[in-house]
């Protein structure tokens, strides 16, 4: 399969790549990892007349915590994120997250930046970054702008980033001590999209309640968003069994998943419940809370 | 649509050629330069049949334009052999029946090669992971496992 005909530029600044996007406006697409672009282009779902290839732009890909945020490059590739020494000992949501995207293969060009950007509700960044309360840079003809995830995903395969705008950086909120996360999905083979799955993040005080409580699912409808009555089942209880189980409840009731190959609406929102309460449970483990 | 004079290196060698900002670079290896141990097979970015080394990583050559791959090192099938010998990997392969058809082997050694080039010593869970985005219809992985284990071996004792 060949893609459509465009022209490809490979701009060597975020500057010229803003400049290329406004000159061209609705007829160009950034192109960062291209695994999602391109299997779209040649199966001729979708069309550009210009790609902007970031790729080439230095300085773009790097996972650091500086001024109490962890900032990921908007071009970090999940192979990076992955190796991330800072993500495996202090981010294992984030580790849950990007070990259970695609396979091995495709994580190594496949980007977090494009995994926001692409607005797929199907992507398993959306409901992780939701649960972590992240933070998008963007960065256009304008200057700089800080969008906050909830107001991120505006529809399918839509987010709030305008045309002639570039995802810059991630920014996550570091947690306070007694904190935890984790994602867990249900995929039917590697590099499946999600049947269900469910991102946690928890913040337990010194009595052992729920102060902060982040939850998102994915593939759980046409829009990334979190579940907030599910958090407010939490905020202020004692940790136990029978608050996270309604927590889940509330998360899957919110839910509207649809049916395909992967199953059928019940079974994706049963899923999703029994996952939301395993994420739970996991995160306040790893909070230290059990 | 745009047309780029790019370089890039492959299995060593230098070549400098014109391509259309469409071409695959799966496209650009098997037709431009007639290496065609690089195979399609899904053309969907699943199967990793057309799996090369993209300075030293495995990426699924049909999902990379050949213009994104410009000033890159690229390591096909073909440049695994060194002066008239196999690479242990290929050796493995063949020892350990590491194959049945072929059809998935070119992608499944260059996984295997960029595995052990980080790791000599990985675990057979580590391996699972590692050729998890290669499919194999034939030999039920079992002896794609011990053949990656068997060249780790060999790699070690080098
Ligand atoms: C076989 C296969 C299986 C997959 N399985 C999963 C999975 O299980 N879970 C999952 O989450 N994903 C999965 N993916 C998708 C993969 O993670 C994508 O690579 C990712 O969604 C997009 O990242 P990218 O860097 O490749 O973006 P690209 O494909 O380059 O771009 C995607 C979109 O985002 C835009 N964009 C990208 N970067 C930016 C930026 N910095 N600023 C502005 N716009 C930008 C592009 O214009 C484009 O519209 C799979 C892909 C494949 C091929
Ligand atoms: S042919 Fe490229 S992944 Fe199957
Ligand atoms: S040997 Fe036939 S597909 Fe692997």
């Amino acid at each position: 399969m060949i893609p459509p005909v465009f022209d490809y530029h490979a701009p060597a600044s975020v500057a010229d790549a803003i400049a290329l996007l406004s000159r061209f406006g609705d007829s160009a697409k950034v192109i960062s990892g291209g695994q999602s672009l391109l299997p779209l282009l040649k199966l001729r779902l979708g069309t550009a007349e210009h790609l902007v290839d970031i790729g080439r732009i230095p300085g773009l890909e790097y996972v650091r915590e500086e001024g109490g945020y962890l900032r990921i490059g908007g071009r970090t590739r999940e192979a990076a994120l992955e190796r991330s020494e800072i993500v495996r000992t202090r981010f294992p949501i984030l580790l849950d997250t990007a070990r259970v995207i695609a396979d091995p293969l495709v994580r190594n060009r496949a980007t977090v930046g494009g995994n926001l950007a692409h607005g797929d509700p199907a992507n398993d960044h959306p409901a992780t970054m939701l649960a972590l309360r992240a933070i998008v840079v963007a960065q256009g003809p304008n200057g700089e702008r800080t969008i906050p995830i909830d107001r991120f995903f505006t529809g399918l395969f839509a987010t709030a980033l305008a045309a002639d705008e570039i995802l810059t950086e991630i920014r996550i909120p570091v947690p306070p001590g007694r904190s935890g996360g984790a994602y867990l999905k249900l995929e039917r083979k590697v590099g499946d999209y999600a049947t269900a799955a469910a991102a946690a993040q928890v913040t337990l005080d010194g009595a052992g309640t729920f102060a902060q409580v982040g939850i998102a699912l994915t593939n759980a409808g046409p829009v990334p968003a979190r579940a907030s009555a599910a958090e407010d089942a939490l905020i202020g209880k004692r940790v136990n069994d029978a608050a996270i189980a309604e927590a889940a409840r509330r998360a899957a009731e919110a839910a509207s998943p649809t049916a395909d190959r992967r199953g059928s609406v019940e079974y994706k929102r049963e899923m999703a419940r029994v996952l939301a309460a395993r994420a739970l449970k996991k995160a306040v483990e790893r909070a230290g809370g059990r | 649509m745009s047309t780029h004079d790019i370089q890039l290196t492959v299995n060593g060698a230098s070549h400098r050629v014109q391509v259309e900002s469409r071409l695959l670079l799966v496209h650009l290896l098997r037709e431009n330069l007639r290496l065609t141990g690089t195979h399609i097979g899904c053309d969907t970015t699943h199967c990793g049949a057309c799996t090369v080394l993209l300075d030293g990583e495995p990426v699924k050559s049909c999902t990379v334009l050949a213009v994104q791959a410009e000033g890159s090192e690229i390591t096909t099938v073909e440049g695994l052999e060194q002066n008239g010998k196999l690479h242990p990997v290929q050796e493995a392969f063949w020892e350990k029946h590491g194959l049945q058809c072929g059809y998935c082997t070119p992608g499944m050694m260059l996984t295997g090669c960029a595995l052990l080039a980080r790791d000599k010593n990985p675990s057979e869970a580590q391996i699972r992971e590692a050729i998890s985005g290669n499919l194999c219809r034939c030999t039920g992985y079992s002896n794609i496992v011990k053949a990656i284990q068997s060249a780790a071996e060999q790699l070690r004792q080098h």
